[in-house]
């Protein structure tokens, strides 16, 4: 598990990256915690810079969704996933357990 | 209920109302005819990645894994020629017809050329995927480009063909670049990162004509000036693929008329994305919007609209352009008076955000190079915008 911060410094609607050997995006989706590999499998672009919308995140420079559950892309043009990451609130800080699925190179 | 729809055009509108006529639980007979030869592809990076070589034509493709339960009837190469709105009867230039119960106009747009400039070898627009490959083959040889037109497309074609090495001259008719989208003071912003980055931006002044026999020579300007060119790029808009339906029975100036859910005046006709001149909620008048995030959102809406619904479409216009580098995006829908602020980072930095606001309302937001804090400024005129629509209904 790794520590990301406190619940309080991650508003419903914002998003915060962490560097856990690859960058990983942990969102508060109006509430609800989610964290997902931060790299856009389309181009190179942080998804913690997106657009947040309810469960999907729209990545900043081509507009891909990803449906922040799953990890699938929701809209094109990216076609793969991005991994999806545990990620809970405990006393008031939120902690990621990273996956352990080895990153998928973009097709 | 509907047993067969044709969907008339093969881009981005039109795929994305097929998926969501199938996402809907649609599973009737779908046929798709497309102008081009190619299957669906993607015309963002056209201009961007794909002009520049980083990204190759099968990176475009819109259709993936996903798709393949779509069972599509897919006619590609042969553009339609004429309709009749009350049979719902789709002619094709072979002559061949199509007739269904529901039909989707999703043509598109094209780019506007310079008069007389057509057949001119060196001279291209940029549209099409052909379109790019031509100019693509021709940037690798290098030389000086002049391009027509300081709008998004000319301006991201000058970006690539800078990084490309070759010597660019941008001239726009506005004394101001991007007037249109982003309102003179902004235009203006975004017009200085051409000299950023070595690139000569005229202004105030248009095109007299072109140079050349065969081949494009030099680019004559109103004032007198002659601009040496090896080639032309004209960026200078886009007009709607309309004409064909010109005996339809159905109202084109300007686009294909349609309520807020998409839907012509003809029962099962509907039409979407940049062909479309739809009643917009937000601007309380008829729009056509020419943006690929419209193109992707809108066909849910039509195809509900297909499928018996009468849902408005209330998403909020969005579009990106990347230039030098930077992403510039504009989220909400601006006019001539709003109140402009830079609200994050500066100008001078190349990074910041910018609100536009109207009677006190937040009506649009600007990210240039600030993509992090563009998105929570989006968010935050998605909820104001709710709030006057709430206020309002």
């Amino acid at each position: 598990m790794i520590r990301v911060c406190l619940l309080k410094d991650l508003p419903p609607g914002t998003a915060v990256r962490l560097d856990a050997g690859v960058p990983i995006a942990v969102f508060n989706a109006d509430g609800d915690l989610y964290a997902i590999d931060d790299t856009c499998t389309h181009q190179d672009a942080s998804l913690a810079d997106g657009y947040l919308e309810g469960c999907t995140v729209e990545c900043p420079l081509h507009a891909s969704t990803f449906d922040l559950r799953s990890g699938k892309p929701s809209g094109p043009p990216a076609k793969t996933a991005v991994r999806t990451h545990g990620a809970e609130v405990r006393d008031g800080v939120v902690w990621v357990l990273p996956s352990d699925v080895p990153v998928q190179a973009a097709p | 209920m509907i047993g067969s729809v044709t969907v008339v055009g093969a881009s981005l509108a039109g795929l994305s109302t097929v998926r969501a006529l199938r996402s809907h639980g649609y599973d009737g007979r779908i046929v798709v005819i497309g102008a081009e030869h190619h299957a669906p592809y993607d015309r963002p990076p056209l201009s961007k990645a794909f002009l520049a070589g980083t990204a190759s034509e099968s990176e475009l493709a819109l259709l993936g894994p996903d798709d393949d339960g779509l069972d599509v009837d897919w006619r590609l190469g042969v553009p339609a020629a004429g309709f009749d709105a009350a049979e719902r009867a789709v002619t094709l230039a072979d002559g061949s017809v199509v007739s269904s119960d529901g039909v989707v106009l999703a043509t598109g747009s094209r780019a506007r050329e310079l008069p007389g400039a057509r057949g001119l070898g060196g001279v291209y627009v940029l549209r099409t995927l052909d379109d790019a490959i031509a100019l693509k083959d021709d940037l690798a040889a290098g030389g000086r480009l002049v391009i027509v037109g300081g709008g998004f497309i000319g301006a991201e074609v000058a970006s690539t063909a800078r990084s490309l090495g070759l010597v660019v001259t941008v001239v726009e008719a506005m004394p101001t670049p991007l007037v249109g989208p982003l309102g003179a003071e902004m235009g203006a912003v975004c017009g200085a990162l051409h000299a950023d980055h070595g690139v000569h931006l005229l202004t105030g002044v248009g095109v007299a004509g072109l140079v050349g026999s065969d081949r494009v020579q030099a680019v004559d300007l109103l004032d007198g000036t002659r601009l040496p060119a090896d080639i032309v790029v004209v960026g200078i808009g886009a007009l709607p693929n309309v004409e064909w339906l010109a005996h339809s029975g159905l109202d084109i100036a300007g686009g294909v008329a349609t309520d807020a859910s998409c839907a012509t005046t003809a029962p099962g006709v509907v039409a979407v994305g940049d062909c479309a001149r739809a009643y917009d909620v937000h601007a309380r008048r008829p729009v056509r919007i020419e943006h690929w995030t419209h193109a992707l959102q809108q066909p849910a809406t039509a195809a509900a609209t297909l499928l018996g619904a009468s849902e408005p479409y209330t998403q909020l216009p969005y579009f990106w352009s990347e230039q030098y580098g930077l992403q510039v995006q504009l989220a909400g829908s601006r006019a001539e008076g709003d109140v402009v602020t830079v609200v994050h980072g500066s100008v001078e930095e190349r990074s910041f955000v910018a609100t536009y606001e109207r009677d006190g309302r937040l009506v649009a937001v600007l990210g240039v190079g600030a993509t992090g804090p563009f998105s929570r400024w989006r968010r935050s005129l998605r909820a104001a915008v709710a709030a006057d629509v709430a206020l309002a209904g």
